[in-house]
């Protein structure tokens, strides 16, 4: 697989009067082609900023302070060159949002106009980007509803005739509308029971299937993205911790924080577990510490873990298997042979 | 109930279509929270009917009955809509029951004393979900504890020590610390802290906690949920545990209620309910859940929990639907299942579910699945 979007040493901070916020610091990630990848953080660890960042949807006193963002979607690269979308003109960037990358932005009930029809505010997305005549946009506006599963019949429906679930899936058909090759989607499902929840997801990886984007997930819900994505990566306080398969994550989560988080939520199957959850609050980011920013929290720590660099390294596994790495000094080979972890 | 509120629920009946009713005699079940202690609370068939306007109603509560014992933790699940927060509302006194009654270590609720209903209202007190929205931003940690404390305890003349001692149980330790503090300096699990201390300034009995931990992160939920845990039993307090998460009820409850469109659709044992359920609904629920130990589960290969696109139908509750509320959803529903909608019928002692389907439902199926 080629990577359609990758993220390269990017750094965001808020300037605040307090000192600057360091929201996203030094964050490598990958999306290839087709491709699930879960953003897993809870709130405040910089997962939303870190999309927002990438795409340049942050306004002031945001401030992206490093990094790139190279895109190689087919259809803006010039003899197979990637661009920089952190470096590239508002001109240029206007093209190719929505086409290229598209956006379901979290809680669907704030994201719709509350005045306007449905059907109005998808023409609006269809109109402002695809410049279609009227009589095509209804048209693509109708197929884009079938789609995510909507009935026509309720194109004329207001946001709030809709249940919560009908709405995300509105926000879905509106970032599909031109095709895009990579789906950005910022906790689409919280708000939503369960059920629904279920039935969403299964649309999104249904029309993943059809439409080949890609996408990056962000979920504060770490037991979603095991089933979900191909790749988790796994975000604290600014920082990637641990990025690998759904299945390693799983099986052989490598940093402290991963494994806390497994053991955090109760399971519905099999026997019951004891749980441990992981006690303490995140730090905070105005004020960060040296090292790993898991280090007040984690019971395995030592000397080494306050002044690590936090760069990611590939976990000692099955030989050849590069694609799970960790930040965690602890998990390299010489200590995890003495048992520290076992 | 008065006959005031009886005559609001008959004006209301147009749209409670009569067959909605359910039918069949509900059956008594032995509360699974009861071996842990006395009775406390007991809620005997409360309905609540809203007035929309002319001619609409919605009835949000239909026949729940339930106890609350203890030291133990009741489980109220459901999904957004199904009634779980309307029930906690009139068990709370902040609602009146359109119709049923309220009994409060055996004494009916008597809501136009005064004295007895104040009274009533410190000794069963609400958790809010949201410890964002529930705190006042303009005050202390210490006004907000300090209040409840002077308005329910009296008796109290060092108001402080009390305070201090409250935020103590809720582990915000050193209290000093916290007491001048504001909630916008306090983390999201920390404010929850703040809202469990407030409810236990009034020294309660009954703990109403509507999705204590639903806004919470997920690292921080299960010291939140160890937390109500231990306060039950120090305290011995009796805790409705309202959730929208089954696998937490599983861990945290004694009993587990699910509930559908307003009525109680399967109750019993929360192990039972859980590893063996008999409604179509909760074994939907169940199977919908995120499960982490099915890696490359059913969601990757495109196959959709049964029922769960059925109509892509919100399970709120509507308009009074005629038959089983969730006949609309269901794999299983019939003839009968669209024309009468069931009563609670008895499993086991303390095992209940109201379905037609029963035989068929709660058998396991061939291949092992839900």
């Amino acid at each position: 697989m080629s990577p359609i979007l990758e993220i390269q040493d990017l750094s965001v901070a808020y300037r605040t009067p307090g000192g600057d916020v360091r929201a996203v610091e030094h964050v490598d990630l990958t999306l290839n082609a087709g491709e699930v990848v879960g953003l897993c953080g809870e709130s405040g660890s910089g997962k939303s900023t870190l999309a927002y960042g990438a795409t340049r949807l942050l306004r002031p006193p945001a401030l992206v302070t490093s990094g790139k963002v190279l895109y190689g979607g087919c259809r803006v690269t010039s003899g197979g060159h990637p661009v920089d979308l952190l470096t590239m003109s508002h001109r240029e960037l206007k093209s190719m949002r929505w086409r290229e990358i598209a956006i379901v932005f979290q809680s669907a009930m704030n994201a719709l106009n509350p005045v306007l029809r449905v059907q109005d505010q998808l023409l609006d997305a269809v109109q402002s980007h695809l410049r279609l005549p009227r009589g095509e946009a209804r048209d693509k506006v109708a197929t884009l509803l079938d789609l995510v599963g909507i009935p026509r019949g309720r194109l004329r429906a207001y946001p709030h005739e809709l249940s919560g679930g009908m709405r995300q899936r509105v926000m879905i058909a509106m970032a599909l509308a031109a095709d895009p090759e990579v789906v950005l989607m910022d906790e689409p499902t919280t708000a939503l029971d369960v059920v629904v929840q279920r039935d969403i997801l299964a649309q999104i990886v249904e029309l993943k299937e059809t439409l080949g984007f890609a996408i990056l997930f962000i979920t504060h819900d770490l037991s979603l993205l095991l089933e979900l994505a191909d790749r988790i990566a796994v975000m604290y306080a600014g920082r990637l911790l641990e990025t690998g398969t759904a299945h390693a994550i799983m099986r052989e989560p490598a940093h402290p924080y991963t494994r806390g988080l497994l053991n955090s939520f109760p399971s519905l199957h099999g026997p019951r577990r004891e749980l441990a959850g992981i006690p303490g609050s995140p730090p905070d980011l105005r004020d960060p510490l040296p090292g790993c920013p898991f280090v007040p929290r984690c019971a395995h720590a030592i000397d080494v873990c306050t002044s690590v660099d936090m760069s990611l390294a590939p976990v000692p596994g099955i030989p050849g298997v590069v694609s799970h790495l960790t930040a965690c000094p602890i998990v390299t080979p010489e200590v995890s042979q003495e048992g520290v972890l076992s | 109930m008065s006959e005031l509120a009886s005559e609001s629920a008959s004006r209301a009946a147009p749209a409670v279509n009569a067959s909605a009713e359910q039918v069949g005699e509900p059956a008594v079940v032995r509360s699974a929270a009861a071996g842990r202690g006395p009775l406390v609370m007991e809620a005997t068939d409360l309905n609540k009917v809203f007035r929309l306007g002319p001619g609409a109603s919605l009835q949000a509560v239909r026949n729940v009955s339930l106890g609350l014992y203890k030291g133990a933790v009741v489980a109220l699940v459901g999904e957004s809509g199904s009634g779980k927060s309307t029930v906690a509302k009139l068990l709370a006194g902040q609602e009146r029951p359109t119709s049923g009654q309220i009994t409060m270590d055996g004494q009916p609720v008597n809501v136009h004393s005064n004295h007895a209903f104040r009274r009533y209202k410190s000794l069963v007190q609400y958790v809010f979900q949201d410890p964002f929205s529930s705190l006042n931003p303009v005050h202390t940690v210490g006004y907000h504890l300090a209040r409840p404390v002077k308005l329910h305890q009296p008796g109290v003349k060092n108001v402080k020590n009390a305070v201090t001692a409250l935020l103590e149980q809720v582990r915000l330790t050193p209290a000093v610390q916290f007491i001048e503090k504001y909630p916008h300096e306090l983390s999201g699990g920390q404010r929850q802290r703040v809202s469990f201390a407030r409810a236990l300034a009034a020294q309660p009995t009954v703990l109403l906690a509507d999705e204590p931990v639903s806004m919470l992160d997920v690292s921080i939920r299960l010291e939140m949920l160890n937390l109500l845990d231990d306060l039950r039993t120090r305290l011995s307090l009796a805790l409705l545990y309202i959730t929208h998460d089954i696998a937490s009820a599983r861990y945290f409850a004694d009993e587990v209620l699910v509930m559908y469109g307003g009525q109680v659709v399967e109750r019993g044992p929360a192990e039972e309910v859980t590893q063996h359920p008999a409604h179509p609904y909760t074994q939907l629920l169940i199977a919908s859940a995120p499960d982490p130990d099915n890696l490359g589960s059913s969601l990757k290969s495109g196959n959709v929990v049964q029922g769960a696109t059925v109509a892509g139908k919100a399970g709120s509750v509507g308009p009074a639907p005629v038959g089983c509320p969730f006949s609309s959803r269901c794999p299983l529903a019939d003839d009968k299942c669209r024309r009468d909608n069931p009563a609670l019928q008895l499993l086991a002692p303390a095992r209940a579910a109201a379905c037609w389907r029963l035989d068929v439902a709660a058998s396991p199926r061939a291949d092992g699945s839900l």
